[in-house]
């Protein structure tokens, strides 16, 4: 009898979860004849995220206290488990937004790797050891990579795979790297063990820290990190684009906070500031480039660097309202991202050209329903009222003047009041165009019916929307997750 | 109560925009609105007990983290201001319907929404609460003005949502610093504060809002290429927000210290306003930008008032708030109409439209002459009251706001006469008719309401504060 170490299946079970869909797709689009492919795949994969996200809302439920998973390897508490919950329902709405895709072929390859890509970032958000980190980081990172490039017949995509391919494995390098020196400083793995060893100022350590920031700073898409941002966002398949754009940011930003304020308590004084520079670094370079830009999703990419910026802030702050403020603000961010994504990928589908802001003319009188929509997801990353964004941008900058950041407040209003004109431009170009601006673009028939990813932008308006009414709950969840860091 | 008459337009504009109604039936569902919104606001009225403070209270929990509420009532001035708002919007909602805007779906659920948001900024009683509501007004008044208003409304638009939102955010940034260190947001619970630069991040926002030289570069841009109804409501009824968040937020919660360090420079601003706003007026050259500029000139008028910081200068601020609300919708319907028939309301276009005209002609020049304080209008009472207030702040003050009265005459006759008396311009033929029985159900309803008040004055000016605090504050500065 082989002794085998006690395993807590039901912590792990999102990521198995997930793990199952992942191969129920693959495998039964062997299996299966052609014009099921489709339907088998999608659904494994939803479902799969969808029990992944009831599963880890019982974990979260049941995990009042933190406890080590795995030799230490993994925490089971309720940070992880809301970062679960969010990222599955991310994930969710990305099948919902793929199914229209027009893809002949990789059909059940694309759904598998949408569920592994969401079992990694379940994984990922619940690491606590550097060696889990980087095995979740490379695992959902591999599979982005080849969703990202998945398109093999457009230039673009091909490109955007290239480009994240090499810029990531860049970044999850510096990470690596910066782990091994913080392992060789310290002689330990486990985030706990790391705050314990003590040696302050041991600068082996601290470069340490500095790589694994700029590491987790490559993921998040945090300038001066973000190169990759724009040309991936723009060429890759528009709903990949909503996943990754959601779901990444969840679990980088997510498992930055955790690394930072559980393994490096005793550096605070550095990294708080390291993080808000690049956070404001981020702020200005998000939405300065945004301003210029012309093709949808580059703009949506530059201005997801810009809130990028805006949870920095959260994270900078290293309080418990800044944890807090950053649960909240990845909900509606997420919901947000997911139905802007979704309503480009509409129009791109309509017309069967990359979407520009000229091309979005009078799109808003024509669709009314996915325009109205797009207006309330604007006012989201606006941060202006009756969304969650407004919460959102509320509560980070609260939590910023609360810890005496008033710098970074006035940062945060500053990019605010920039950003505005990017995003009602978007506005501007759906509704505002006369009529001798608007040319028609030739699409060949009346817009194809897609019924579930209109679910999906609805459903994305109400978690908008919902989230600014019932704030009261969300903030209870943000806090019981934020209790189980060590403040 | 106070929450229907928020959710009421709010829930009007959902049925508008969901259901598949036809131009006609959204407009005649929204105007039904607007008049039950008055209806309810009457029903307030007789509920209303203007010898107490805050009342028609509703209050429930948002999130309790940070001690913010959904916390809303009534004082005696923002009823009034409310009551301004109610009676305007159903007048430019009938204006829309007149008009028959094209789209009238999305138009008609916008201007709901902004109804609602402005009776939520009159009725909030918790800071971030006010906040939400008074953002919630730009984004109906940022859409009605680009997609409905005139050819360089991209440009207008710009202008306005780039001061506007720079003076807000200014202001969020100041809630968030009052709010933490107060604890709570709530305006009742919390105590005032005496940090200058929260103060001038909520006076910059309101200075924008209203607008106070030198912040008024949206104005002119804003008003003229507005749909008339929409410049109606901007200048009527948006502009009064900045008025309530000065009197409520500016002064009520900031230390007596503080507030008197800034009276001179409010005050020097204001009527800089008032005396450049008026010369403007004067040298425009239709009737919408006299309105216009005239709008900043009452709104200066109105700030020196308000920074006059005595019982006597505030009601009068609050009498003249009304007034100006009333006069300035009036006369924008009635630039609407003049464009609607001879596509220009520019005074070389038009003139000597008396002849034949008498019902246009009777309410332009009633108009007209209460707004240029003729004696015994309610304009002449809240301009009285104003003075009143600022002449023991400084004579100067007072000269200067009497010298306004003057140059009011000027603007004002200038724009009577040039409408209905000059050489008849290329616009003014025998093809634009007297004002029509539809039109005149418009106007007069307003009209009447400013003769009212010129009969009553007292009706708002005794009942903007109960007579307690007012009897107690002209107590304190007896000795």
């Amino acid at each position: 009898m082989i002794e085998t170490p006690q395993v807590d299946w039901f912590a792990l079970s999102p990521t198995l979860a997930l793990l199952g869909a992942s191969g129920i797709a693959l495998l039964g689009s062997v299996l299966v004849p052609a014009w099921l492919r489709r339907p088998l795949a999608a659904f494994a994969t939803f479902g799969g995220f969808v029990t992944a996200g009831v599963l880890a809302s019982f974990v979260f439920d049941r995990s009042g206290e933190a406890t080590p998973v795995l030799a230490e390897s993994m925490t089971r508490d309720r940070l992880g488990a809301l970062a679960a919950v969010i990222v599955a329902g991310a994930g969710a709405l990305a099948v919902l937004v793929s199914w229209g895709e027009r893809r002949r072929d990789h059909q059940g390859e694309y759904y598998a790797l949408l569920a592994a890509a969401g079992a990694g970032m379940v994984f990922f958000v619940t690491a606590s050891n550097l060696m889990t980190l980087f095995l979740g980081l490379e695992w959902f990172s591999i599979a982005l990579y080849i969703l990202c490039a998945l398109d093999t017949h457009r230039e673009t995509s091909l490109e955007a795979g290239l480009k994240y391919l090499i810029v990531g494995s860049f970044g999850s390098g510096i990470l690596l790297f910066g782990s091994a020196l913080v392992y060789g400083a310290t002689g330990e793995l486990g985030f706990t063990a790391i705050a314990e060893a003590g040696g302050e100022e041991d600068y082996l350590r601290l470069a340490g820290l500095a790589l694994i920031i700029t590491g987790l700073g490559f993921k998040a898409s945090a300038a001066p990190f973000h190169m990759w941002t724009p040309d991936v966002y723009q060429g890759a398949p528009t709903s990949v684009t909503a996943f990754m754009s959601a779901a990444t940011k969840v679990a980088a930003l997510v498992l930055t906070l955790r690394i930072l304020v559980v393994a490096f308590p005793d550096q605070e004084h550095l990294w708080t500031v390291a993080v808000a520079v690049i956070a404001v670094v981020s702020l200005a370079v998000g939405n300065l480039a945004a301003l210029v830009q012309r093709d949808v999703k580059r703009l949506l990419a530059y201005s997801s660097v810009s809130h990028a910026g805006f949870m920095l802030i959260a994270i900078a702050v290293n309080t418990e309202l800044g944890a807090r403020a950053l649960l909240y603000y990845l909900v509606p961010y997420a919901a947000g991202s997911i139905g802007a994504f979704a309503v480009v990928a509409a129009r791109e589908r309509e017309l069967g050209v990359p979407v520009t802001l000229e091309r979005l003319g009078g799109f808003g009188w024509e669709r009314p329903f996915l325009g109205a929509s797009m207006w309330i997801f604007m006012l989201g990353f606006m941060g202006l009222p009756l969304t969650g964004g407004f919460v959102g941008k509320f509560y980070v900058f609260s939590a910023a003047y609360e810890s005496g950041w008033w710098w970074l407040v006035i940062a945060g209003v500053v990019a605010t009041a920039i950003s505005l004109y990017y995003y009602l431009n978007v506005v501007r170009a759906m509704y505002m165009r006369t009529d001798v601006e608007l040319r028609p673009v030739v699409a060949g028939g009346s817009p194809p019916r897609d019924t579930l990813l209109v679910s999906a932008v609805a459903a994305s308006v109400v978690v908008t929307v919902g989230s600014f009414i019932f704030v009261q709950p969300l903030i209870e969840w943000a806090r019981d997750a934020a209790t189980s860091l060590p403040f | 109560m106070t929450t229907a008459l928020i959710l009421l337009p709010l829930a009007a504009a959902l049925v508008v925009w969901m259901l598949p109604l036809s131009g006609r039936a959204a407009g005649a569902l929204s105007l039904a609105a607007a008049l039950a919104e008055v209806v309810l606001w009457v029903v307030a009225l007789f509920r209303f007990d203007f010898q107490r403070d805050l009342q028609l209270v509703d209050r429930h929990s948002w999130f309790s983290d940070l001690e913010v509420s959904y916390h809303v009532g009534f004082y005696g001035f923002s009823f009034w201001l409310t009551g301004l708002t109610v009676v305007v919007s159903a007048a430019a909602i009938g204006y829309a319907v007149w008009a028959n805007r094209e789209r009238a779906r999305a138009y008609h659920g916008l201007m709901l929404f902004l109804l609602g948001a402005i009776v939520g900024v009159f009725t909030a009683q918790d800071l971030l609460l006010f906040y939400v509501f008074f953002e919630a007004m730009l984004i109906p008044i940022y859409v009605l003005v680009g997609v409905w208003g005139g050819p360089r409304r991209a440009r207008a638009t710009a202008t306005f949502v780039i001061y506007t939102m720079a003076g807000s955010l200014l202001m969020l940034a100041s809630i968030i610093a009052f709010g933490i260190t107060q604890g709570t947001f709530d305006l009742i619970d919390s105590g005032t504060s005496s940090n200058t630069w929260v103060f001038l991040g909520f006076l910059v926002a309101f200075a924008v809002k209203a607008p106070l030289f030198p912040f008024h570069g949206w104005l002119v841009d804003a008003y003229r290429e507005s749909p008339p109804e929409v410049a109606a409501i901007l200048s009527g009824v948006v502009s009064k927000a900045a008025v309530y968040g000065l009197l409520r937020i500016a002064i009520a919660k900031f230390d007596v210290e503080l507030v008197l360090d800034f009276q001179s420079t409010i005050l020097a601003l204001a009527a800089i306003g008032l005396v450049y706003g008026s010369l403007l007026a004067f040298r425009a050259r239709d009737v919408r930008t006299v309105t216009a500029y005239s709008s900043m000139a009452q709104m200066g008028l109105i700030v020196m008032g308000l920074f006059s910081l005595n019982v006597l200068g505030v009601n009068g601020a609050i009498l003249q708030s009304v007034a100006h609300g009333l006069i300035s919708a009036t006369l924008f319907l009635l630039a609407g109409m003049l464009e609607q028939r001879g596509g220009t309301s520019t005074f070389a276009d038009l003139g000597g439209l008396a002849r034949g005209r008498p019902a246009l002609a009777t309410i332009l020049l009633t108009t007209g002459v209460i707004a240029l304080a003729v004696p015994g209008s309610v304009a002449f009472a809240g301009e009285f009251l104003i003075l009143a207030g600022i002449y023991p702040i400084g004579w100067g003050w007072a000269v200067v706001g009497a010298a306004s009265i003057v140059l009011a005459a000027m603007y004002m006759l200038r724009l009577i006469s040039a409408v209905l008396h000059w050489r008849r311009g290329p616009a003014a033929t025998e093809a634009s008719r007297d004002l029509r029985p539809a039109e005149l159900a418009l106007l007069v309803p307003l009209v009447g309401l400013l003769l009212f008040l010129s009969a009553w004055p007292a009706a708002v000016s005794e009942r903007s504060f109960p007579l307690r605090v007012q009897a107690d504050e002209a107590e304190a500065q007896a000795p």
